[in-house]
């Protein structure tokens, strides 16, 4: 355990969260419903972000984030370890670097978490409020996103599961397949409205839908407490 | 546009995800206080500028943000292998001279 000042940055009810897509608008024709549109967008906004860097050789150091997040750390380029009924995701970033993904107001704990079971060389980060998740449904995905980026989307190259970063509308996103349909983009918040206008102005030829953002409610909070202090 | 094999990432990627660093294999000199201005002032800002055959850092930006090296050439672009840094190049000058003086 190290000896480390450790900040909530979203302390429950103290503070009114915004997500960093709050300001953007809408300039382009949407589709009337999800049902009509090719793509559909939304935005999974104040999910918990955390950047995890260490040693991948390190059996203590793997072991300890299997404890704590239930999840094997992936050691290569490819599918992102995900277990979608807790809402937990691990992302092979680099050969030292994960992105983990945790529902909404569970970072903190999980941070403390891992800081509890991990020792020596290795780094923790709150990248929460930096970025957030963007969700594309729709048959037309695929042909927005080879629009958007010079990574092949083809299932050949991208199969479901599958999680990389590249280039992404002339910035950068880190773009992940969850499903045949679904994907998700983790952009950045500097970038977000950017991007968000970026896509609907790509998707419009597709018929666009710009699904509610889910709420992130106390109750799923209560919920995915349980996750983070798993183990102790 | 070149398609880049990363060391990294252990696939190919289009050429717009990385930025070129210039030349590879540059040791600082271990001693900088013992070491003569014109050999620190040519660790500093002078670089190899070959035809043929030449070895580059290169550096993964919007992928895995790691540095690795490229041995590429420079007249034909042709890019003959990558390697992560601290490795060294199995394709060189000495190993392919004979390619190199029929051009």
């Amino acid at each position: 355990m190290s000896e480390i000042a450790q900040m909530d940055l979203n302390p429950r009810g103290a503070v009114k969260s915004e997500s960093p897509l709050a300001m953007a608008r809408v300039n382009v024709a949407l589709a009337s419903s999800a049902r009509d549109a090719g793509v559909v967008v939304r935005e999974k906004p104040f999910l918990g972000h955390l950047v995890l860097r260490g040693n991948a050789q390190d059996e203590a150091f793997r072991g300890g984030v299997e404890r704590v997040l239930g999840l094997a750390l992936p050691l290569a380029l490819g599918p992102v370890a995900r277990d979608e009924s807790r809402g937990v995701s691990i992302q092979w970033m680099s050969p030292d670097e994960w992105l983990i993904v945790v529902p909404a107001g569970l970072e903190f704990e999980a941070e403390a978490a891992l800081r509890r079971e991990l020792s020596g060389h290795y780094a923790v980060m709150n990248t929460s409020g930096g970025q957030t998740v963007l969700e594309l449904t729709g048959p037309k995905v695929r042909e927005l996103l080879m629009k958007c980026t010079p990574y092949d989307v083809h299932p050949r190259a991208f199969p479901v599961g599958k999680g990389i970063s590249s280039v992404f509308a002339k910035g950068s996103a880190v773009i992940r397949r969850v499903d045949e349909e679904r994907w998700e983009l983790v952009i950045r918040r500097s970038f977000a409205d950017y991007l968000y206008s970026w896509i609907l102005d790509a998707a419009e030829e597709f018929g666009v839908f710009v699904a509610p953002a889910e709420p992130a409610g106390s109750a799923e909070r209560r919920i995915v407490r349980e996750v983070a202090v798993e183990g102790h | 546009m070149l398609h880049i094999y990363c060391p990294h990432c252990a696939e190919y990627r289009e050429e717009e995800e990385f930025r070129p660093k210039g030349e590879a294999h540059i040791a600082r000199p271990v001693e900088p206080e013992a070491t003569s201005d014109e050999d620190w002032g040519n660790y500093l800002f002078f670089r190899k500028n070959p035809r043929g055959l030449h070895h580059e850092l290169w550096y993964h930006a919007a992928g895995c943000r790691k540095f690795f090296n490229i041995t590429r050439d420079t007249v034909s672009y042709q890019i003959h292998e990558t390697y992560k840094v601290g490795q060294q190049p199995s394709v060189t000058k000495q190993a392919s001279s004979s390619k190199g003086a029929a051009k």
